[in-house]
Protein backbone atom coordinates (compact mmCIF):
# COMPACT_ATOMS: atom_id res chain seq x y z
CA UNK A 1 0.00 0.00 0.00
CA UNK A 2 1.93 2.96 -1.21
CA UNK A 3 1.23 6.54 -0.33
CA UNK A 4 0.46 7.49 -3.92
CA UNK A 5 -2.01 4.69 -4.35
CA UNK A 6 -3.91 5.69 -1.28
CA UNK A 7 -4.19 9.34 -2.16
CA UNK A 8 -5.17 8.56 -5.73
CA UNK A 9 -8.00 6.45 -4.53
CA UNK A 10 -9.23 9.17 -2.23
CA UNK A 11 -9.19 11.94 -4.77
CA UNK A 12 -10.39 9.94 -7.78
CA UNK A 13 -12.43 6.89 -6.78
CA UNK A 14 -11.65 3.92 -8.95
CA UNK A 15 -14.03 1.08 -9.72
CA UNK A 16 -14.62 -0.97 -6.61
CA UNK A 17 -13.20 -4.23 -7.90
CA UNK A 18 -9.89 -2.64 -8.78
CA UNK A 19 -9.61 -1.13 -5.33
CA UNK A 20 -10.43 -4.41 -3.72
CA UNK A 21 -7.68 -6.29 -5.52
CA UNK A 22 -4.92 -4.93 -3.38
CA UNK A 23 -1.51 -6.24 -2.60
CA UNK A 24 -2.99 -9.09 -0.63
CA UNK A 25 -0.15 -11.40 0.16
CA UNK A 26 -0.93 -15.09 0.39
CA UNK A 27 -0.54 -15.34 4.17
CA UNK A 28 -3.32 -12.83 4.72
CA UNK A 29 -5.99 -14.85 3.02
CA UNK A 30 -6.99 -16.94 6.00
CA UNK A 31 -10.60 -18.02 6.11
CA UNK A 32 -12.48 -16.28 8.93
CA UNK A 33 -13.02 -19.53 10.81
CA UNK A 34 -9.27 -19.96 11.19
CA UNK A 35 -8.38 -16.51 12.48
CA UNK A 36 -6.54 -16.24 15.77
CA UNK A 37 -8.93 -14.25 17.94
CA UNK A 38 -7.89 -11.41 20.22
CA UNK A 39 -11.43 -10.43 21.08
CA UNK A 40 -14.34 -12.87 20.95
CA UNK A 41 -17.69 -11.15 20.78
CA UNK A 42 -20.74 -13.32 21.22
CA UNK A 43 -24.45 -12.59 21.46
CA UNK A 44 -23.75 -8.96 22.19
CA UNK A 45 -26.79 -6.73 22.68
CA UNK A 46 -26.58 -3.04 23.33
CA UNK A 47 -29.17 -0.50 24.46
CA UNK A 48 -29.29 3.30 24.51
CA UNK A 49 -32.05 3.59 27.09
CA UNK A 50 -34.92 1.86 25.34
CA UNK A 51 -33.30 1.78 21.90
CA UNK A 52 -31.90 -1.60 20.90
CA UNK A 53 -28.73 -0.61 19.02
CA UNK A 54 -26.87 -3.90 18.65
CA UNK A 55 -28.70 -7.14 18.06
CA UNK A 56 -27.01 -10.45 18.88
CA UNK A 57 -23.69 -9.55 17.36
CA UNK A 58 -21.19 -12.42 17.27
CA UNK A 59 -17.72 -12.12 15.73
CA UNK A 60 -14.04 -12.73 16.44
CA UNK A 61 -11.49 -9.96 16.06
CA UNK A 62 -8.20 -11.31 14.73
CA UNK A 63 -5.00 -10.68 16.63
CA UNK A 64 -2.48 -8.39 14.88
CA UNK A 65 -4.74 -7.83 11.94
CA UNK A 66 -6.84 -4.89 10.85
CA UNK A 67 -10.58 -5.37 11.07
CA UNK A 68 -12.91 -2.82 9.51
CA UNK A 69 -16.55 -2.17 10.41
CA UNK A 70 -18.55 -0.68 7.55
CA UNK A 71 -22.21 0.16 7.09
CA UNK A 72 -24.53 3.13 6.69
CA UNK A 73 -24.84 5.77 9.42
CA UNK A 74 -26.61 4.55 12.52
CA UNK A 75 -25.92 0.87 11.81
CA UNK A 76 -24.14 0.41 15.14
CA UNK A 77 -20.53 0.14 14.01
CA UNK A 78 -19.27 2.89 16.33
CA UNK A 79 -21.45 1.51 19.10
CA UNK A 80 -19.85 -1.90 18.69
CA UNK A 81 -16.39 -0.33 18.81
CA UNK A 82 -17.24 1.60 21.97
CA UNK A 83 -18.30 -1.54 23.80
CA UNK A 84 -14.77 -2.97 23.45
CA UNK A 85 -13.20 -0.41 25.79
CA UNK A 86 -16.33 0.04 27.88
CA UNK A 87 -16.66 3.67 26.79
CA UNK A 88 -20.40 3.29 27.23
CA UNK A 89 -19.94 2.85 31.01
CA UNK A 90 -19.51 6.63 31.24
CA UNK A 91 -23.21 6.98 30.45
CA UNK A 92 -25.61 5.33 32.89
CA UNK A 93 -28.44 5.08 30.34
CA UNK A 94 -26.34 2.87 28.07
CA UNK A 95 -25.89 -0.83 28.75
CA UNK A 96 -24.51 -3.94 27.10
CA UNK A 97 -25.42 -7.58 27.49
CA UNK A 98 -23.52 -10.59 26.22
CA UNK A 99 -19.89 -11.47 26.00
CA UNK A 100 -16.72 -9.78 24.84
CA UNK A 101 -13.89 -12.11 25.77
CA UNK A 102 -10.32 -10.91 25.87
CA UNK A 103 -7.84 -13.48 27.19
CA UNK A 104 -10.77 -15.50 28.51
CA UNK A 105 -12.23 -12.63 30.54
CA UNK A 106 -15.63 -11.13 29.79
CA UNK A 107 -15.02 -7.38 29.53
CA UNK A 108 -18.66 -6.57 30.14
CA UNK A 109 -19.04 -8.28 33.49
CA UNK A 110 -15.43 -8.25 34.70
CA UNK A 111 -14.65 -7.01 38.18
CA UNK A 112 -11.46 -5.50 36.80
CA UNK A 113 -11.27 -1.71 36.96
CA UNK A 114 -12.37 -0.18 33.63
CA UNK A 115 -9.30 2.05 33.65
CA UNK A 116 -7.13 -1.04 33.24
CA UNK A 117 -9.26 -2.32 30.37
CA UNK A 118 -9.07 1.04 28.64
CA UNK A 119 -5.31 1.19 29.04
CA UNK A 120 -5.06 -2.19 27.28
CA UNK A 121 -7.53 -1.21 24.56
CA UNK A 122 -6.63 2.20 23.20
CA UNK A 123 -8.95 4.40 21.18
CA UNK A 124 -8.67 7.19 18.63
CA UNK A 125 -11.72 9.31 17.91
CA UNK A 126 -13.31 10.83 14.86
CA UNK A 127 -12.38 14.38 15.78
CA UNK A 128 -8.78 14.95 16.86
CA UNK A 129 -8.73 15.45 20.64
CA UNK A 130 -5.37 16.90 21.67
CA UNK A 131 -5.24 17.76 25.37
CA UNK A 132 -4.71 21.40 26.34
CA UNK A 133 -1.01 20.87 27.03
CA UNK A 134 2.29 20.63 25.17
CA UNK A 135 2.91 18.08 22.41
CA UNK A 136 5.34 16.28 24.71
CA UNK A 137 2.89 16.18 27.62
CA UNK A 138 0.11 14.98 25.35
CA UNK A 139 2.13 11.79 24.86
CA UNK A 140 3.57 11.63 28.38
CA UNK A 141 0.20 12.13 30.10
CA UNK A 142 -1.07 8.63 29.35
CA UNK A 143 2.29 6.99 30.01
CA UNK A 144 2.56 8.63 33.44
CA UNK A 145 -0.76 7.11 34.48
CA UNK A 146 0.76 3.65 34.66
CA UNK A 147 4.53 4.00 34.52
CA UNK A 148 7.19 5.91 36.38
CA UNK A 149 9.91 6.66 33.86
CA UNK A 150 13.09 8.66 34.13
CA UNK A 151 13.31 11.79 32.06
CA UNK A 152 15.49 10.02 29.51
CA UNK A 153 13.21 6.98 29.23
CA UNK A 154 10.21 9.27 28.81
CA UNK A 155 12.01 11.24 26.10
CA UNK A 156 12.67 7.98 24.27
CA UNK A 157 9.08 6.84 24.66
CA UNK A 158 7.74 10.14 23.34
CA UNK A 159 10.12 10.08 20.40
CA UNK A 160 9.32 6.49 19.45
CA UNK A 161 5.55 7.05 19.71
CA UNK A 162 5.73 10.21 17.59
CA UNK A 163 8.07 8.41 15.20
CA UNK A 164 5.68 5.51 14.73
CA UNK A 165 2.85 7.96 14.12
CA UNK A 166 4.96 9.60 11.39
CA UNK A 167 4.88 12.90 13.24
CA UNK A 168 8.33 13.12 14.82
CA UNK A 169 10.02 14.98 11.99
CA UNK A 170 7.31 17.59 11.91
CA UNK A 171 7.24 18.34 15.66
CA UNK A 172 10.67 17.44 17.04
CA UNK A 173 11.69 21.10 17.27
CA UNK A 174 8.50 22.28 18.96
CA UNK A 175 7.67 19.63 21.53
CA UNK A 176 6.86 22.28 24.13
CA UNK A 177 4.26 23.96 21.93
CA UNK A 178 0.59 23.32 22.58
CA UNK A 179 -0.79 20.19 20.96
CA UNK A 180 -3.76 22.26 19.90
CA UNK A 181 -1.55 24.45 17.71
CA UNK A 182 -1.02 21.60 15.22
CA UNK A 183 -3.02 21.14 12.03
CA UNK A 184 -5.97 18.73 12.00
CA UNK A 185 -4.00 15.92 10.38
CA UNK A 186 -1.08 16.39 12.75
CA UNK A 187 -3.44 16.47 15.74
CA UNK A 188 -4.94 13.15 14.69
CA UNK A 189 -1.50 11.58 14.34
CA UNK A 190 -0.66 13.04 17.77
CA UNK A 191 -3.72 11.26 19.17
CA UNK A 192 -2.62 8.00 17.56
CA UNK A 193 0.88 8.50 19.00
CA UNK A 194 -0.67 9.13 22.41
CA UNK A 195 -2.67 5.93 22.07
CA UNK A 196 0.28 3.74 21.15
CA UNK A 197 2.66 5.33 23.68
CA UNK A 198 0.98 3.48 26.52
CA UNK A 199 1.48 0.21 24.61
CA UNK A 200 -2.05 -1.13 24.43
CA UNK A 201 -2.82 -4.54 22.94
CA UNK A 202 -5.76 -3.39 20.86
CA UNK A 203 -6.22 -0.08 19.06
CA UNK A 204 -9.73 1.10 18.23
CA UNK A 205 -10.05 3.74 15.51
CA UNK A 206 -13.44 5.43 15.22
CA UNK A 207 -13.51 7.03 11.75
CA UNK A 208 -10.02 8.41 12.29
CA UNK A 209 -9.78 10.06 8.87
CA UNK A 210 -13.20 11.61 8.47
CA UNK A 211 -11.93 15.07 9.44
CA UNK A 212 -8.68 14.82 7.47
CA UNK A 213 -7.55 15.87 4.02
CA UNK A 214 -6.42 13.21 1.49
CA UNK A 215 -2.72 13.57 2.25
CA UNK A 216 -3.18 13.22 6.01
CA UNK A 217 -5.56 10.34 5.33
CA UNK A 218 -2.91 8.58 3.28
CA UNK A 219 -0.40 9.03 6.11
CA UNK A 220 -2.78 7.65 8.69
CA UNK A 221 -3.64 4.70 6.46
CA UNK A 222 0.00 3.90 5.95
CA UNK A 223 0.44 4.07 9.69
CA UNK A 224 -2.44 1.66 10.29
CA UNK A 225 -0.79 -0.74 7.90
CA UNK A 226 2.42 -0.63 9.94
CA UNK A 227 0.71 -0.78 13.30
CA UNK A 228 -0.73 -4.22 12.77
CA UNK A 229 2.65 -5.85 13.25
CA UNK A 230 2.27 -5.04 16.96
CA UNK A 231 -1.35 -4.24 17.56
CA UNK A 232 -4.77 -5.62 16.92
CA UNK A 233 -6.47 -2.80 15.05
CA UNK A 234 -10.21 -2.28 14.68
CA UNK A 235 -11.35 0.59 12.47
CA UNK A 236 -14.77 2.05 11.85
CA UNK A 237 -15.02 3.82 8.52
CA UNK A 238 -17.57 5.39 6.24
CA UNK A 239 -15.17 5.17 3.37
CA UNK A 240 -15.35 1.77 1.68
CA UNK A 241 -12.20 2.29 -0.33
CA UNK A 242 -10.47 2.89 2.96
CA UNK A 243 -11.80 -0.36 4.39
CA UNK A 244 -10.63 -2.14 1.25
CA UNK A 245 -7.21 -0.53 1.44
CA UNK A 246 -6.32 -0.99 5.08
CA UNK A 247 -8.19 -3.98 6.47
CA UNK A 248 -7.71 -7.74 6.48
CA UNK A 249 -11.23 -8.49 7.65
CA UNK A 250 -14.39 -6.53 7.09
CA UNK A 251 -17.71 -6.63 8.88
CA UNK A 252 -20.77 -5.16 7.18
CA UNK A 253 -23.43 -4.00 9.61
CA UNK A 254 -26.93 -2.76 9.08
CA UNK A 255 -29.53 -1.61 11.64
CA UNK A 256 -27.63 -3.07 14.57
CA UNK A 257 -27.08 -6.46 13.01
CA UNK A 258 -23.92 -8.00 11.69
CA UNK A 259 -24.90 -8.88 8.11
CA UNK A 260 -21.67 -10.32 6.83
CA UNK A 261 -18.17 -10.78 8.17
CA UNK A 262 -15.32 -12.14 6.12
CA UNK A 263 -11.88 -11.58 4.70
CA UNK A 264 -11.88 -8.12 3.17
CA UNK A 265 -11.24 -9.34 -0.37
CA UNK A 266 -14.13 -11.75 -0.15
CA UNK A 267 -16.47 -9.05 1.12
CA UNK A 268 -15.51 -6.70 -1.68
CA UNK A 269 -15.21 -9.18 -4.57
CA UNK A 270 -17.59 -12.02 -3.81
CA UNK A 271 -19.90 -11.08 -0.97
CA UNK A 272 -22.27 -13.88 -0.02
CA UNK A 273 -25.24 -11.68 0.72
CA UNK A 274 -26.90 -9.46 -1.82
CA UNK A 275 -27.41 -6.81 0.89
CA UNK A 276 -23.67 -6.48 1.32
CA UNK A 277 -23.14 -6.32 -2.41
CA UNK A 278 -25.78 -3.60 -2.77
CA UNK A 279 -24.04 -1.52 -0.14
CA UNK A 280 -20.48 -1.85 -1.39
CA UNK A 281 -21.44 -1.23 -4.98
CA UNK A 282 -23.32 1.90 -3.98
CA UNK A 283 -26.77 0.67 -4.93
CA UNK A 284 -27.82 1.17 -1.33
CA UNK A 285 -26.75 3.39 1.52
CA UNK B 1 -29.58 29.66 -22.92
CA UNK B 2 -32.57 31.00 -24.83
CA UNK B 3 -34.85 30.37 -21.84
CA UNK B 4 -32.61 32.61 -19.74
CA UNK B 5 -32.93 35.39 -22.30
CA UNK B 6 -36.71 35.22 -22.42
CA UNK B 7 -37.21 35.36 -18.62
CA UNK B 8 -35.13 38.24 -17.25
CA UNK B 9 -33.26 37.47 -14.06
CA UNK B 10 -34.87 38.70 -10.82
CA UNK B 11 -31.48 39.47 -9.40
CA UNK B 12 -30.89 43.19 -9.97
CA UNK B 13 -30.79 46.24 -7.71
CA UNK B 14 -34.32 47.35 -8.66
CA UNK B 15 -35.87 44.16 -7.23
CA UNK B 16 -38.72 45.05 -4.85
CA UNK B 17 -38.00 42.31 -2.29
CA UNK B 18 -34.35 43.25 -2.28
CA UNK B 19 -35.13 46.92 -1.70
CA UNK B 20 -37.58 46.17 1.07
CA UNK B 21 -34.98 44.02 2.77
CA UNK B 22 -32.41 46.78 2.50
CA UNK B 23 -34.86 49.26 4.01
CA UNK B 24 -35.75 46.96 6.92
CA UNK B 25 -32.07 46.42 7.54
CA UNK B 26 -31.46 50.18 7.62
CA UNK B 27 -34.33 50.85 10.04
CA UNK B 28 -33.22 48.13 12.43
CA UNK B 29 -29.65 49.33 12.26
CA UNK B 30 -30.75 52.83 13.26
CA UNK B 31 -32.86 51.50 16.16
CA UNK B 32 -29.96 49.38 17.40
CA UNK B 33 -27.62 52.32 17.18
CA UNK B 34 -30.00 54.50 19.19
CA UNK B 35 -30.25 51.75 21.84
CA UNK B 36 -26.48 51.53 22.10
CA UNK B 37 -26.25 55.30 22.35
CA UNK B 38 -28.89 55.31 25.11
CA UNK B 39 -26.97 52.73 27.15
CA UNK B 40 -23.60 54.37 26.66
CA UNK B 41 -25.02 57.81 27.45
CA UNK B 42 -25.91 56.85 31.01
CA UNK B 43 -22.69 54.91 31.51
CA UNK B 44 -20.60 57.86 30.40
CA UNK B 45 -22.68 60.22 32.51
CA UNK B 46 -22.25 58.04 35.61
CA UNK B 47 -18.51 57.66 35.09
CA UNK B 48 -18.18 61.36 34.25
CA UNK B 49 -20.07 62.48 37.36
CA UNK B 50 -18.04 60.12 39.55
CA UNK B 51 -14.75 61.41 38.19
CA UNK B 52 -15.90 65.02 38.26
CA UNK B 53 -17.15 64.86 41.83
CA UNK B 54 -14.65 62.34 43.18
CA UNK B 55 -11.62 63.14 41.07
CA UNK B 56 -10.49 65.86 43.43
CA UNK B 57 -10.67 63.53 46.45
CA UNK B 58 -9.00 60.73 44.47
CA UNK B 59 -6.07 62.96 43.60
CA UNK B 60 -5.33 63.81 47.24
CA UNK B 61 -2.79 61.44 48.80
CA UNK B 62 -4.43 61.82 52.21
CA UNK B 63 -7.34 59.72 50.90
CA UNK B 64 -5.13 56.67 50.98
CA UNK B 65 -3.37 57.02 54.36
CA UNK B 66 -5.61 59.03 56.69
CA UNK B 67 -8.50 57.56 58.68
CA UNK B 68 -12.13 58.49 58.18
CA UNK B 69 -12.50 61.84 59.95
CA UNK B 70 -15.18 63.27 62.24
CA UNK B 71 -17.22 66.03 60.58
CA UNK B 72 -15.21 69.15 59.90
CA UNK B 73 -11.79 67.53 60.29
CA UNK B 74 -9.36 66.50 57.61
CA UNK B 75 -9.13 62.82 56.75
CA UNK B 76 -9.11 60.00 54.21
CA UNK B 77 -10.47 56.51 53.66
CA UNK B 78 -7.44 54.39 54.57
CA UNK B 79 -9.28 52.24 57.13
CA UNK B 80 -12.23 51.73 54.78
CA UNK B 81 -9.99 50.80 51.84
CA UNK B 82 -8.05 48.32 53.97
CA UNK B 83 -11.22 46.89 55.48
CA UNK B 84 -12.78 46.43 52.06
CA UNK B 85 -9.66 44.71 50.75
CA UNK B 86 -9.52 42.38 53.78
CA UNK B 87 -13.17 41.40 53.67
CA UNK B 88 -13.30 41.02 49.89
CA UNK B 89 -10.18 38.85 50.04
CA UNK B 90 -11.56 36.74 52.90
CA UNK B 91 -14.95 36.40 51.20
CA UNK B 92 -13.28 35.36 47.94
CA UNK B 93 -10.99 32.88 49.68
CA UNK B 94 -13.94 31.25 51.44
CA UNK B 95 -16.34 31.37 48.52
CA UNK B 96 -14.11 30.39 45.59
CA UNK B 97 -13.11 26.84 46.63
CA UNK B 98 -16.69 26.05 47.61
CA UNK B 99 -17.97 27.45 44.33
CA UNK B 100 -15.42 25.67 42.15
CA UNK B 101 -15.93 22.32 43.89
CA UNK B 102 -19.72 22.59 43.70
CA UNK B 103 -19.55 23.67 40.05
CA UNK B 104 -17.28 20.72 39.34
CA UNK B 105 -19.79 18.37 40.90
CA UNK B 106 -22.58 19.82 38.76
CA UNK B 107 -20.70 19.63 35.48
CA UNK B 108 -18.61 16.49 35.92
CA UNK B 109 -20.22 14.12 38.40
CA UNK B 110 -23.84 15.04 38.77
CA UNK B 111 -24.90 15.05 35.13
CA UNK B 112 -27.23 12.14 35.39
CA UNK B 113 -28.84 12.51 38.80
CA UNK B 114 -31.66 14.65 40.18
CA UNK B 115 -29.38 16.22 42.80
CA UNK B 116 -27.48 18.29 40.25
CA UNK B 117 -30.66 19.61 38.68
CA UNK B 118 -32.07 20.62 42.06
CA UNK B 119 -28.76 22.19 43.13
CA UNK B 120 -28.47 24.12 39.89
CA UNK B 121 -31.97 25.50 40.33
CA UNK B 122 -31.36 26.54 43.96
CA UNK B 123 -28.06 28.08 42.96
CA UNK B 124 -29.80 30.19 40.34
CA UNK B 125 -32.26 31.34 43.00
CA UNK B 126 -29.35 32.28 45.26
CA UNK B 127 -27.66 34.04 42.35
CA UNK B 128 -30.55 36.41 41.97
CA UNK B 129 -31.36 36.76 45.69
CA UNK B 130 -31.23 40.41 46.82
CA UNK B 131 -27.99 40.95 48.71
CA UNK B 132 -29.85 42.55 51.61
CA UNK B 133 -31.48 39.18 52.24
CA UNK B 134 -28.05 37.60 52.55
CA UNK B 135 -26.99 40.39 54.93
CA UNK B 136 -30.06 39.81 57.10
CA UNK B 137 -29.52 36.05 57.00
CA UNK B 138 -25.93 36.31 58.27
CA UNK B 139 -27.13 38.86 60.82
CA UNK B 140 -29.72 36.51 62.25
CA UNK B 141 -27.66 33.30 62.24
CA UNK B 142 -24.29 34.74 63.22
CA UNK B 143 -24.24 38.38 64.36
CA UNK B 144 -27.31 38.03 66.57
CA UNK B 145 -25.91 34.83 68.14
CA UNK B 146 -22.46 36.23 69.02
CA UNK B 147 -24.06 39.58 69.85
CA UNK B 148 -21.58 41.81 67.99
CA UNK B 149 -20.82 42.91 64.44
CA UNK B 150 -17.58 41.58 62.98
CA UNK B 151 -15.40 41.45 59.88
CA UNK B 152 -15.83 37.66 59.81
CA UNK B 153 -19.59 38.10 59.51
CA UNK B 154 -18.97 40.53 56.64
CA UNK B 155 -16.62 38.13 54.89
CA UNK B 156 -19.15 35.33 55.35
CA UNK B 157 -21.93 37.40 53.78
CA UNK B 158 -19.68 38.32 50.85
CA UNK B 159 -18.66 34.65 50.45
CA UNK B 160 -22.32 33.74 50.16
CA UNK B 161 -22.57 36.10 47.20
CA UNK B 162 -19.37 34.72 45.64
CA UNK B 163 -20.46 31.06 45.82
CA UNK B 164 -23.40 31.12 43.39
CA UNK B 165 -21.50 33.24 40.85
CA UNK B 166 -18.51 30.90 40.87
CA UNK B 167 -20.70 27.77 40.86
CA UNK B 168 -22.50 29.05 37.81
CA UNK B 169 -19.42 30.04 35.82
CA UNK B 170 -17.50 26.87 36.75
CA UNK B 171 -20.48 24.73 35.76
CA UNK B 172 -20.93 26.62 32.47
CA UNK B 173 -17.25 26.67 31.58
CA UNK B 174 -16.74 22.97 32.32
CA UNK B 175 -19.80 22.15 30.25
CA UNK B 176 -18.19 23.99 27.33
CA UNK B 177 -15.29 21.53 27.39
CA UNK B 178 -16.12 19.06 24.61
CA UNK B 179 -17.09 15.62 25.84
CA UNK B 180 -14.73 14.09 23.29
CA UNK B 181 -11.84 15.43 25.38
CA UNK B 182 -13.18 13.61 28.42
CA UNK B 183 -13.67 10.42 26.46
CA UNK B 184 -10.15 10.73 25.04
CA UNK B 185 -8.72 10.96 28.55
CA UNK B 186 -10.84 8.07 29.81
CA UNK B 187 -9.78 6.01 26.77
CA UNK B 188 -6.20 6.14 28.05
CA UNK B 189 -7.29 4.52 31.30
CA UNK B 190 -7.35 7.80 33.19
CA UNK B 191 -9.34 7.93 36.44
CA UNK B 192 -12.11 10.54 36.62
CA UNK B 193 -10.45 12.80 39.22
CA UNK B 194 -7.26 12.91 37.18
CA UNK B 195 -9.20 13.67 34.02
CA UNK B 196 -10.88 16.62 35.77
CA UNK B 197 -7.77 18.07 37.40
CA UNK B 198 -5.40 17.69 34.47
CA UNK B 199 -7.64 17.98 31.43
CA UNK B 200 -10.96 19.72 31.93
CA UNK B 201 -9.73 22.26 34.51
CA UNK B 202 -6.91 23.10 32.15
CA UNK B 203 -9.27 23.50 29.23
CA UNK B 204 -11.66 25.68 31.28
CA UNK B 205 -9.21 27.53 33.51
CA UNK B 206 -9.53 30.93 31.86
CA UNK B 207 -13.32 30.82 32.06
CA UNK B 208 -13.28 29.78 35.70
CA UNK B 209 -10.76 32.50 36.59
CA UNK B 210 -12.92 35.05 34.77
CA UNK B 211 -15.87 33.94 36.91
CA UNK B 212 -13.86 34.47 40.09
CA UNK B 213 -12.78 37.94 38.96
CA UNK B 214 -16.38 38.88 38.15
CA UNK B 215 -17.45 37.64 41.59
CA UNK B 216 -14.77 39.82 43.20
CA UNK B 217 -15.99 42.78 41.16
CA UNK B 218 -19.53 42.05 42.27
CA UNK B 219 -18.80 41.93 46.01
CA UNK B 220 -16.46 44.93 46.11
CA UNK B 221 -19.44 47.23 45.73
CA UNK B 222 -21.96 45.41 47.92
CA UNK B 223 -23.30 47.59 50.75
CA UNK B 224 -26.35 45.82 52.13
CA UNK B 225 -24.67 42.59 53.30
CA UNK B 226 -21.96 44.56 55.12
CA UNK B 227 -24.38 47.00 56.74
CA UNK B 228 -25.83 44.16 58.82
CA UNK B 229 -22.60 42.28 59.44
CA UNK B 230 -19.33 44.22 59.47
CA UNK B 231 -21.10 47.52 60.14
CA UNK B 232 -18.39 50.19 60.19
CA UNK B 233 -15.45 51.39 62.21
CA UNK B 234 -14.11 54.90 62.44
CA UNK B 235 -10.66 53.63 63.28
CA UNK B 236 -8.02 51.37 61.86
CA UNK B 237 -8.79 47.79 62.85
CA UNK B 238 -7.32 44.46 61.86
CA UNK B 239 -9.42 42.46 64.31
CA UNK B 240 -11.62 40.13 62.31
CA UNK B 241 -13.86 39.66 65.35
CA UNK B 242 -14.67 43.36 65.61
CA UNK B 243 -16.59 45.72 63.34
CA UNK B 244 -14.49 46.81 60.39
CA UNK B 245 -14.63 49.87 58.15
CA UNK B 246 -15.38 49.31 54.48
CA UNK B 247 -15.88 51.53 51.46
CA UNK B 248 -19.55 50.82 50.61
CA UNK B 249 -20.88 51.46 54.12
CA UNK B 250 -18.65 54.54 54.56
CA UNK B 251 -19.94 55.90 51.27
CA UNK B 252 -23.49 55.19 52.39
CA UNK B 253 -23.07 56.93 55.75
CA UNK B 254 -21.05 59.89 54.47
CA UNK B 255 -23.32 60.50 51.51
CA UNK B 256 -26.39 60.57 53.80
CA UNK B 257 -24.74 63.09 56.13
CA UNK B 258 -25.22 66.85 55.88
CA UNK B 259 -21.46 67.60 55.86
CA UNK B 260 -19.76 68.88 52.73
CA UNK B 261 -16.34 67.32 53.43
CA UNK B 262 -17.92 63.90 54.07
CA UNK B 263 -19.71 64.20 50.74
CA UNK B 264 -16.39 64.76 48.99
CA UNK B 265 -14.91 61.67 50.63
CA UNK B 266 -17.99 59.63 49.66
CA UNK B 267 -17.55 60.70 46.02
CA UNK B 268 -13.90 59.75 46.22
CA UNK B 269 -14.71 56.32 47.60
CA UNK B 270 -17.40 55.73 44.98
CA UNK B 271 -15.02 56.68 42.18
CA UNK B 272 -12.35 54.43 43.68
CA UNK B 273 -14.64 51.35 43.80
CA UNK B 274 -15.93 51.99 40.29
CA UNK B 275 -12.44 52.28 38.85
CA UNK B 276 -11.32 49.13 40.69
CA UNK B 277 -14.31 47.17 39.37
CA UNK B 278 -13.67 48.56 35.89
CA UNK B 279 -10.06 47.40 36.02
CA UNK B 280 -11.14 43.94 37.24
CA UNK B 281 -13.66 43.62 34.42
CA UNK B 282 -11.13 44.69 31.82
CA UNK B 283 -8.65 42.21 33.29
CA UNK B 284 -11.23 39.42 33.10
CA UNK B 285 -12.00 40.27 29.50
CA UNK B 286 -8.35 40.48 28.52
CA UNK B 287 -7.77 37.06 30.06
CA UNK B 288 -10.72 35.61 28.21
CA UNK B 289 -9.63 37.11 24.91
CA UNK B 290 -6.11 35.76 25.30
CA UNK B 291 -7.49 32.23 25.43
CA UNK B 292 -9.21 32.66 22.05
Amino acid sequence: MSLTNASNATTAPRPMIQTAVRDASADETLPVADLKPKLRVSKLNFYYGGFHALKNVTLDIAERKVTAFIGPSGCGKSTLLRTFNRMYSLYPEQRAEGEILMDGENLITTKQDVSLIRARIGMVFQKPTPFPMSIYDNIAFGVRLFERLSRREMDERVESALGRAALWNEVKDKLSQSGQSLSGGQQQRLCIARGIAIKPEVLLLDEPCSALDPISTAKVEELIHELKSDYTVVIVTHNMQQAARVSDYTAYMYLGELIEYDITDTIFITPKKSQTEDYITGRFG
Amino acid sequence: MSAAEQVPSAIHSGNRLYRERKRTNFILLVISGVAIGFGLFWLVWILGTLLYEGGHALARATLYYQMTPPPGADGGLANAIAGSLVMVAAGTLIGTPVGILAGTYLAEYGRHGWLAGATRFLNDVLLSAPSIVIGLFVYSVYVAKVKHFSAWAGALALAMIVVPVVVRTTDDMLKLVPNTLREAAMALGCPVWKMITSITYKAARVGILTGVLLAVARISGETAPLLFTALNNQFWSTNMNAPMANLPVVIFQFAMSPYEDWHRLAWGGAALITLAVLVLNILARALFRKSD
